[in-house]
């Protein structure tokens, strides 16, 4: 009997160390596929480089530097004061100086001018005798939050000018609001899209490539010999996700790096914590991806689904390009489907707010659902026959 | 549920999609241990199903079929274990060089290269110039013993060849059937389909399929006895002129291009002089008329006709 069992384990033993042996022969066989297309390299690792440096300098919607023009019927010290506090501001560059409203409407009309200030003739002997004067501010709405933005901005500039004039008068009450903007005091884009680029990356590298990856096979008859084989038919399917699991976590880090030293984004939280929810995320991304893998025959297919089903809803239904809160709810209730959206908020959570673990288990308990029941429904549906 | 032959097919009937396409209808052979069977027809008869069928990929509607004695649907895994494949199309990585396949495809299957390269070595030699060269960049030729190579490797029980030689060129295929005949020799048992009748006579035994069905199993010999009447060979200056001349004719039975030459049967008696004349008054010229050895091809064709 001791002898049975000891030859039964040896045997095991043995299968097992077979079967490891396969599995690290086919993820090195995976790694060769992938190191050895240079497409494929490209959108690897040339992706997020690209993704944050667009985001961070060229898509930004901060505003800076906007062109505005000044129509001054006043002259004198108060509207001189103003103009110049605005002029030295990084938001506004005073194109020009225009004398009347034809003048203005021409600028505006070119389509450079942001916005116009028209100051009245008498404004300072408005402000000191009435007590009151009035700035005209003329905004072009066609973008109407830039054009809002910049309002806000004059108006800011404007009531700055007046705390400084009414130091010299006494006035009985005032109410002054201090704004505190919390965890992202200098309101930087860069907070709001770093989160969301290491989605929508995470998901186009781990959803489309390891589903395309795995239909080539299928596409080039590969399969067909595989299938035919003693190698676990899931296996196949497992050693794909392998590559991509690491590759994934190489475009994490260096994601990461470009957001510390080239956005000047410092990682509040955890950076463990921070990779452990990646992993955790690029896994959910690679069972979808696997899972598009079986139901489809083609590359093309495989791509158009992988996108239209994948990309588009992170996109969109993430937050990090349009706010959640302002959606119909029945798109809030969709967006709750869309892995990216709780890994978005995971990722703000860690980098931007610094918080801990017990702050985001809930949304990392959604996304290890998500995970368990697309891995299960995968499993279920692999097919060890060709149909 | 040993029943001593390699592979046993038995009423075995498949169909595709909704509109049940019938690509295999009730086909039944089998194939003894040690053969080299041919699966013998045009592109659709169902050759490939077939294959599919007994190499586990497909399930069959009705029907049964065993390799070794392993039930092709409950005993998958044992099957997938003995046999090796190579399907219709290039199936082996691109991107990988020669060694690099035949190394994976060793170790998927649980062995070395080393191990059984006895097997492959009369192939191999040819391939090892070439073994750091990616499998893309490879002749069609080369290719295709490459595919054998990665489909011997783990010594399988029977290999299983789905048009193997389609797209190779004719010295490359010559050199495919001598290997063919090596692995024979080595107690491999080889089912192969082919759409080349030249082929089928290197063949033990064949099976001429058209449609999804066998029209006919024996060995390739026993198939060109059997055809009945005398065939002629004709040629003349202009062959479709030829063909439509003979078809008026009314001795002749059946006429069709074969080659440079057209193969005619004739229905009673066959008079050299007067087919000349009439051929001649017809307008042909360069008249060659000479009698011909029928081949696995004639008899296809007469199969199909009758």
């Amino acid at each position: 009997m001791m002898f049975f069992i000891s030859w039964q384990e040896a045997l095991n033993v043995a299968i097992k160390h077979m079967a490891m042996k396969q599995f690290i022969n086919f993820v090195k066989k995976e790694f060769a596929h992938v190191l050895r297309d240079k497409k494929t390299l490209l959108i690897l690792f040339g992706m997020p480089v690209m993704q944050i440096l667009i985001f961070g300098f060229a898509l930004t919607n901060e505003v800076k530097n906007s062109k505005i023009i000044v129509m001054d019927q006043a002259k004198d010290l108060a509207s001189q004061q103003i103009i110049s506090k605005i002029a030295a501001s990084r938001y506004f560059d005073i194109e020009n100086t225009v004398m009347n409203t034809v003048q203005m409407d021409a600028e505006f009309r070119k389509g450079k001018i942001r916005m116009a200030l028209v100051f009245p003739a008498g404004f300072n002997e408005a402000l000191l005798h009435q007590g009151k004067a009035q700035i005209q501010v003329i905004a072009d709405a066609s973008d109407p939050n830039t054009a809002n933005t910049l309002s806000n901005y004059v108006s800011a500039i404007v009531q700055d000018y007046q705390s400084s004039v009414d130091n010299r008068v006494t006035v009985p009450y005032r109410i002054v609001p201090v704004l505190r903007m919390l965890y992202n005091p200098q309101l930087k884009g860069a907070p709001n899209f770093v989160p969301g680029v290491m989605a929508l990356v995470l998901m186009l590298v781990c959803v489309m490539m390891t589903a395309i990856s795995i239909v080539k096979e299928k596409e080039t008859g590969t399969m067909e010999v595989l299938l035919v084989s003693p190698f676990q038919p899931i296996l196949v399917i497992l050693s794909k996700a392998v590559p991509y699991l690491l590759l994934s976590l190489v475009n994490v880090a260096s994601i990461l790096l470009l957001s510390v030293y080239v956005l000047d984004l410092p990682i509040n939280g955890s950076i463990l914590l921070l990779f452990a929810e990646s992993t955790l995320f690029i896994i959910t991304c690679l069972s979808i991806g696997i899972l598009i893998s079986i139901k489809t025959n083609s590359q093309q297919l495989a791509m158009l689904i992988s996108l239209m089903g994948m990309f588009l809803p992170t996109v969109l239904f993430s937050g990090f390009m349009f706010p959640i809160e302002n959606m119909p709810y029945p798109l809030q209730l969709i967006s709750n489907l869309v892995p990216a959206k709780w890994f978005y908020m995971i990722i703000k959570s860690i980098m931007i707010k610094g918080l801990g673990f017990a702050a985001i288990w809930k949304e990392t308990l959604i996304l290890a659902g998500f995970t368990v029941v697309l891995l299960a429904v995968s499993l279920k549906s692999f097919k060890i026959r060709l149909a | 549920m040993s029943n001593g032959y390699a592979i046993a097919v038995n009423q075995l009937r498949k169909t595709y999609g909704k509109e049940q396409f019938v690509a295999v209808d009730d086909v039944s052979f089998h194939v003894d241990k040690g053969e080299v069977f041919g699966l013998i027809g045009p592109d659709g008869a169902g050759k490939t199903s077939i294959f599919r069928v007994l190499t586990t990929l497909l399930l069959a509607e009705k029907g049964t079929a065993s390799v070794e004695g392993y039930d092709v649907q409950k005993d998958y895994k044992q099957i997938r274990k003995i046999i090796g494949y190579m399907p219709g199309r290039f199936s082996l990585y691109p991107d990988l060089t020669v060694a690099e396949n035949l190394n994976f495809f060793a170790t998927v299957f649980g062995t070395t290269v080393e191990e059984n390269y006895h097997l492959i070595a009369d192939i191999y030699v040819q391939l090892e110039p070439f073994k750091d060269r990616r499998a893309g960049k490879l002749s069609g030729g080369m290719k295709q013993k490459l595919a054998l190579c990665c489909a011997l490797i783990h010594k399988p029980v029977v290999l299983f060849l789905d048009e193997p030689t389609t797209g190779v060129d004719p010295v490359s295929r010559k050199e495919f059937w001598e290997m063919l005949k090596r692995l024979k020799a080595q107690g491999i048992t080889i089912l192969v389909s082919t759409p080349y009748m030249d082929e089928a006579a290197l063949c033990d035994r064949i099976a001429l399929i058209q449609q999804g069905k066998i029209l006919s199993i024996d060995t390739p010999e026993n198939m060109v006895k059997q055809y009945p009447e005398q065939l002629y060979a004709i040629k003349a200056d202009q062959t479709y002129e030829l063909i439509k001349a003979l078809r008026k004719y009314p001795e002749v039975l059946d006429c069709y291009a074969f080659g440079d030459y057209t193969h005619v049967s004739f229905k009673h008696v066959f008079e050299d002089d007067l087919l000349r004349r009439y051929l001649m008054s017809e307008g042909l010229s360069q008249i060659e008329i000479k009698p011909a050895v029928p081949t696995i091809e004639d008899y296809f064709i007469k199969l199909l006709k009758s």
